[in-house]
């Protein structure tokens, strides 16, 4: 089960006299603490884990979020970020003597740029809220991650999120040019802005997917882009993925990079088509929907290329989209693939690692294979084109030890994606949820070099602990890391 | 002299045991970037060179951080790929990574920083590490790559650094729009960076006119010339490509040259400020958010005028002889707040300041 830091007694023994203190900050109705409002806020995307906060700010100001940031700091209280609580790695799980600091009132666009070709945006708007406010004059942003509807920019990120589209587009880290930003103490930065490429250290990237650790984001600027002029699918069904992991690495080896590229396995396809009738096949092993954008003439080109490699790689079933409806109905099935699972299955989770694209087959024989010694289903979805695997482990969580059954398959399949050269992440961040197998992926000395950089944003491990780090330490202690060879720097100090 | 060490174990001791400071060198082409490093034993990274691994079908090549740009062009080219980012010219892969050098593609493709995957170095407490990985979503945890991606060789001495590399265009075609102000040139180029017309370079050279560069598969380059052609009248297309000299900046030939990163749309009001104060040449890159300027010695080689006229971004002494570096800021001056965070950065890799001290700033 999983462990979170111990709660700090003397904290929560002041906890009337914090929440005086917070509402001098943040007035009216926005400091929540009474059990039944802050029932809302004890978990995000990752449900099977819990936690009410000890209070919950909700400011409504940069001010306020620094004069917080200010307080927590000067009397030692945790803080925990969010934003619209759809991650799915447990990055805004509360702490029980934590301020969660909730972000949902920054939700205006500040500034439309045209002529720059960015949006400065209050980090609580969503993420189609940005593309929504720009689409009317053919812009839009491009990181699409499937909870676009919800998730916030201020969250993408603290996640670096992807989508369908990161393949050609990028993720989060290679689309937004700047932030505004609160410092644990309560100072208000900045980093990038209008302009490309930073002065000093490159801090906006290390910002970007930092979970909540280092900062909390109160300002976005993002990169948009035009629409392409078009956009079709192609829709390639395989006997086995073997040859649908071919294809993959073939279209990518002869030069072409599409705007999506994803897979299905054969329960992911079964389950999307049982749910909105996308009119896949039923009786192939993998699904490729790719995706081309640009002006027509070359969509029509590549599309000719892709086809024909498909063809050679012994695709089953190969159509190509031919109207703006048709497409949208290819993607409909891939983008309710996880809402498409949960009809099969009373609980499933998500899990998230990235692989060479060249190692796809293996790892697909590796997780029918645990599937099998787990004896729990799973349905795979990818964004093929990155490596980026999407397993959905099926569970029932009312039978005794099947969620940790189905957290003990998920983490051997990260183990899997570690092993053939890949991470423990795609784009859904560490979290709490593979906070523990941190140590799978990197030695001693690479991990701290990772928490040198927590330390010098937050040495008093103030904002969102417990999250990341499988591994309780002080800055102090981090000296010098003289391991040379997988033995763990603090072997006797408690772990999470 | 000058210690060569001929391995990361190496390296690693002589860090650990040093009592004085490094001044990394590669190839010596950056040597000039950046403020000077006084009293500092030259580190040359030679040893690290040569590319390690490289996977076309996965994207990504892998070299030791001495390795000369030029070979790694040449091994691409064979496989009709390349670096996106378009670094410039000359010097090795390391120099450009520690100083995050990106060409005029830099718009569409990204910066060099968007193409970092994994590095591998040795920090200034003489640690051994990696960051990153060979994988497209290459960072679980902090992203460390670009930490180190243009820290100047403050934070750690690269031994190896991994990129993503991206199929060649299989066509290129310049077309020249003869606009003779800044403000007709970022007119020119706000038009067609908003078009859907995927226009990868635009940059503007005055006595020239603006250059907009179109790459692709030839039906493609083919049909979005045209439609540009329709866009701005008149405009010819380019007859050699201007793409290598204005990466370079080899028309700017002043003792001193500034590098100034702003919002595009304020280039045209910033060079009219500037033009009230001193005399300059100027070369305008990233569709009018890159302004390169060139002027005389002098002075502070007109740091002010430069940095307060500038609404918002960064402005970098990119070429100037030692004893101005020392005396002006070579890099934007950070506020407060920041500048602290900066400087616990860098003690958190090289606490006792023995990898390029100062080279970014005062004790940075």
């Amino acid at each position: 089960m999983l462990r979170m830091p111990e709660p700090d007694r003397a904290v929560l023994d002041r906890r009337a006299e914090i929440v005086v203190a917070l509402r001098a900050i943040v007035p009216g109705e926005g400091i929540i603490a009474t059990p039944v409002e802050m029932r809302a806020y004890e978990s995000d995307g990752l449900n099977a884990y819990r936690q009410m906060p000890m209070v919950v700010a909700l400011p409504e100001t940069v001010d306020q979020v620094a004069a917080i940031m200010k307080y927590a700091y000067e009397h030692g209280i945790k803080v925990v970020p969010r934003g619209a609580g759809t991650s799915l790695s447990g990055g805004a799980l509360p702490l029980a003597d934590g301020i969660l600091l909730g972000l949902g009132k920054f939700n205006r666009i500040l500034d439309i740029d045209y002529d720059n070709r960015c949006v400065v945006a209050q980090p609580g708007v969503t993420n189609l809220g940005i593309t929504q406010a720009v689409e009317h004059q053919g812009f839009y942003y491009a990181p699409d991650p499937s909870s676009q509807i919800a998730c916030s920019i201020g969250g993408n990120v603290a996640e670096n999120s992807g989508g369908v589209h990161c393949l050609k587009y990028g993720l989060t880290t290679n689309n937004v040019l700047g932030i505004e930003m609160v410092t644990v103490n309560g100072e208000v930065i900045r980093l990038g802005g209008k302009h490309l490429d930073s002065e000093g250290y490159d801090l906006l990237g290390v910002m970007t997917g930092s979970e909540g650790l280092l900062g909390v984001i109160t300002e976005v600027t993002v990169r948009i882009l035009r629409k392409p002029e078009t956009a079709r699918a192609a829709l390639i069904g395989f006997a086995s993925s073997e040859d649908a992991g071919q294809c993959v690495a073939d279209i990518i080896s002869e030069g072409i990079i599409p705007g999506g590229m994803e897979m299905m396995d054969r329960p992911a396809i079964h389950a999307a088509e049982d749910f909105v009738q996308a009119g896949y096949p039923r009786d192939v092993e993998a699904l490729l929907i790719v995706e081309l954008d640009g002006p027509s003439v070359e969509v029509d080109h590549l599309l000719e290329h892709v086809t024909t490699i498909a063809r050679r790689n012994k695709s089953q079933v190969l159509r190509v989209s031919t109207s703006e409806a048709e497409r949208l109905l290819f993607w409909a099935g891939r983008k309710a693939a996880f809402p498409a699972v949960g009809r099969i299955s009373p609980d499933y989770i998500c899990m998230d690692g990235t692989i060479p694209r060249r190692k796809l087959p293996k790892v697909l024989a590796g997780i029918a294979e645990l599937s099998r010694r787990y004896g729990l289903r799973v349905a795979n979805v990818f964004h093929a084109g990155d490596g980026n695997l999407h397993p959905l482990i099926l569970f029932d969580a009312n039978k005794a030890g099947e969620l940790e059954r189905a957290e003990n398959f998920g983490a051997d399949i990260l183990r899997l994606c570690v092993k053939v050269g890949g991470v423990l992440t795609g784009e859904h961040g560490v979290g709490v949820e593979k906070r523990d197998l941190m140590y799978e992926m990197f030695t001693p000395e690479d991990m701290a070099q990772q928490l040198r950089l927590k330390c010098a944003f937050d040495a008093g491990n103030l904002l969102n602990p417990g999250k990341v780090f499988p591994t309780l330490h002080r800055c102090a202690e981090l000296g010098r890391v003289v391991v040379r060879g997988g033995k763990l720097p603090f072997p006797d100090i408690p772990r999470f | 002299m000058v210690f060569t060490p001929k391995s990361a174990e190496e390296l690693a001791d002589a860090i650990s045991g040093a009592t004085a400071p490094f001044a990394i060198t590669g190839s010596g082409s950056k040597d000039g970037l950046g403020r000077p490093v006084t009293d500092a034993t030259p580190l040359s990274m030679a040893a690290f060179t040569g590319v390690t691994l490289y996977d076309p079908a996965e994207l990504f090549l892998e070299a030791g951080a001495a390795t000369p740009l030029a070979g790694i062009g040449k091994l691409l080219a064979a496989k009709n790929q390349q670096l996106a980012f378009e670094p410039p010219s000359g010097g090795t892969i390391g120099g450009a990574v520690a100083g995050n050098l990106s060409g005029p593609r830099r718009i569409k493709a990204g910066a060099l920083r968007d193409h970092i995957l994994m590095v591998s170095g040795v920090s200034g407490r003489g640690e051994i590490f990696k960051a990153g990985a060979r994988v497209v979503k290459n960072v679980t945890g902090y992203d460390l790559p670009k930490l180190m991606t243009g820290s100047h060789g403050t934070l750690a001495a690269l031994t190896s650094v991994t990129l993503k590399v991206l199929p060649k265009p299989e066509i290129e075609t310049t077309l020249l729009v003869a606009d003779r102000s800044p403000e007709d040139a970022v007119r020119t180029m706000s038009v067609a960076l908003q078009s859907a017309l995927d226009v990868s370079s635009a940059a503007h050279v005055p006595k020239s006119g603006t250059f907009l560069r179109v790459e692709g598969i030839a039906a493609s380059v083919a049909f979005r010339v045209e439609r540009l052609r329709e866009l701005f009248p008149g405009a010819a297309t380019a007859e050699s490509s201007p793409w290598s000299a204005i990466r370079d900046v080899t028309g700017l030939r002043g003792d001193v040259m500034w590098r100034v990163s702003l919002p595009p749309a304020a280039a045209p009001a910033y060079l009219q400020a500037l033009q009230r104060s001193f005399e300059f040449d100027y070369l305008l890159d990233w569709g009018g958010g890159l302004v390169w300027l060139s002027c005389a010695l002098g002075g502070d080689a007109h740091a002010a005028a430069i940095r307060g006229a500038l609404p918002s971004g960064h402005a970098t002494l990119v070429r100037a002889p030692a004893e101005l570096r020392e005396r002006v800021e070579v890099f934007q001056p950070q506020l407060p707040a920041l500048a602290e965070i900066t400087r616990r950065v860098k003690a958190a890799y090289d606490p006792k300041g023995l990898l390029n001290p100062g080279r970014m700033y005062r004790g940075v």
